[in-house]
């Protein structure tokens, strides 16, 4: 039995709190397979959202999810990137080592999709270690470029198009993230494994 | 099938059908209509189905010129109609010859009034809709002058209503407790249920930004999570947003509550500097 806490979102929808995104991810897996039905299910940060439902079906449901149930585990995907970005030399300086080495260890994981937000394209991808952790901007740009790549928190993204932003972005990669022509439009949509590696 | 062409689309024009589902998790808004009953309306006049695609227009109206014979009809925010010079019924359908100069003026109170064809509005759906999201510009672009729009098959005009009844809009918006209700303290609820906001010139399809009273609530901040339609944002300006349709998919200020979901339609024709009554229920 899973003890989780539901909450109630209007009528029609609830979101569902879990303690992390890798356990929020694993519910959006299991709830897209064998879960309620339901228009929209929305994995985030440490909640899953489930929109146009009966609350009261989600939670009879809920127990039938084992904890366990692992997220998602997509393809990999290999994104080059050009490490020229204006904040390689602070998150140097928050890591404590050169900029050399904070491209060795960015290429030397292998991170998740956990959850997409913010705009079509946009994956929070998971894995940085936690005392790798950077904070965000004091004040954000009011334009980051498409195609860099950013780190907040644990957090690694690729801005998929031109926007604001308050992540220390290291570089820029050309990869199309989104195309909503292609059946899958989102390159990196949940689950998806990613590797970066300096551009050739 | 050659329908009609886009003359001057106003200030903003867009294709909008019911929305798109099924996507929000990789970030796209859902979209459709923002007057979900102005244009089921509109639709049902015309003889269309249920996902037919109308234009959308936004306080300045649109003009459009016939290429064929058309059946058509507008409602929504009230406005003057015009088909080749003539006077014609706001919230009736009319049907005009090919050639006919279409005129749909500005809104007289409101904002959105609903330009359905019998037939639907023909171009490719996007993920499932032909609706566009004015937040990440997915479906088709906003109307352009010199576009031609396609149109479907007309059906079979159903028997017009004897009555059309147009809900007079209201100035009273019912908010639910939201999913972070408790940021808000019993003090801050008490002085939020009942009061009067002005809608701020900033809104848009993507929300209804609220000038008045500064809402109370519990510093700190919360991990992004799902929004959906209605829901209302309060950061922390306690100045509260009420996200429509466009929304993002995904925020990390506390939604304390979440509106009726019969008063969204009223949300959709509120002005800017119209003033509204949030009512907790």
């Amino acid at each position: 039995m899973v003890v989780v806490n539901l909450v109630r979102v209007g009528a029609r929808a609830c979101l569902v709190e879990v303690e992390d995104a890798v356990t929020a991810a694993s519910l959006a897996t299991w709830a897209r397979e064998s879960g309620p039905a339901a228009d929209e299910i929305v994995p985030a940060a440490t909640t899953v959202l489930f929109d146009g439902v009966d609350p009261a079906e989600v939670a009879a449901a809920l127990p039938h999810w084992s904890r366990d149930a692992p997220p998602a585990r997509g393809p990999v995907v290999r994104v080059p990137v050009t490490y020229d970005g204006p904040d390689l030399e602070a998150v140097a300086a928050h890591w404590g080592c050169s900029a050399d080495e904070v491209v060795a260890l960015h290429t030397s994981l292998e991170l998740v999709a956990l959850f997409s937000g913010f705009a079509p394209g946009f994956s929070y991808l998971s894995g940085l270690p936690a005392e790798r952790s950077v904070p965000r901007l004091e004040s954000p740009r009011a334009r980051v470029a498409p195609g860099s790549v950013a780190l907040a928190d644990t957090w690694c993204g690729i801005y998929p198009s031109a926007s604001p932003g308050g992540w220390l972005v290291v570089g820029t990669t050309d990869v199309v993230l989104w195309d909503a022509d292609l059946p899958q439009p989102a390159l990196l949509a949940p689950g998806t494994r990613v590797r970066f590696e300096v551009a050739g | 099938m050659s329908g009609v062409e886009v003359v001057d689309p106003g200030p903003l024009s867009t294709l909008q059908d019911r929305g798109r589902r099924g996507w929000a998790h990789l970030g796209v808004p859902r979209a459709g209509a923002l007057d979900r009953g102005a244009a089921a309306l509109a639709r049902r006049l015309v003889g269309g189905a249920p996902d037919d695609a109308v234009i959308e227009t936004t306080m300045g109206g649109i003009t459009v010129r016939t290429r064929r014979a058309v059946t058509l009809a507008v409602t929504g925010a009230p406005c003057e109609v015009r088909a080749g010079g003539r006077a014609v019924a706001h919230g009736a359908p009319v049907t005009v010859p090919a050639g006919t100069l279409v005129v749909v003026g500005p809104a007289t109170s409101g904002v959105r009034s609903y330009v359905a064809f019998a037939g639907g509005v023909d171009v490719p759906p996007v993920l499932g809709s032909r609706s566009t999201d004015t937040l990440a510009w997915v479906g088709p672009p906003r109307l352009a002058a010199g576009q031609a729009l396609a149109l479907g098959m007309p059906g079979v005009l159903p028997e017009p209503p004897d009555v059309v009844v147009v809900r007079r809009p209201g100035r009273v918006v019912r908010l639910a407790r939201g999913p972070r209700a408790d940021w808000m303290d019993a003090e801050a609820w008490a002085a939020l249920d009942g009061a009067t906001y002005a809608v701020a010139a900033d809104s848009d399809r993507i929300g209804l930004r609220l000038d008045g009273p500064r809402v109370p609530r519990r510093a700190g901040e919360l991990p992004s999570e799902g929004i959906v339609l209605g829901a209302v944002q309060l950061p922390p300006s306690g100045q509260p947003v009420v996200f429509l349709a466009d929304h993002p998919t995904t925020g990390g200020y506390p939604v304390v509550a979440v509106v009726e979901d019969d008063d969204l339609d009223l949300c959709a024709q509120l002005r800017p500097g119209d003033e509204v009554e949030l009512r907790v229920v």
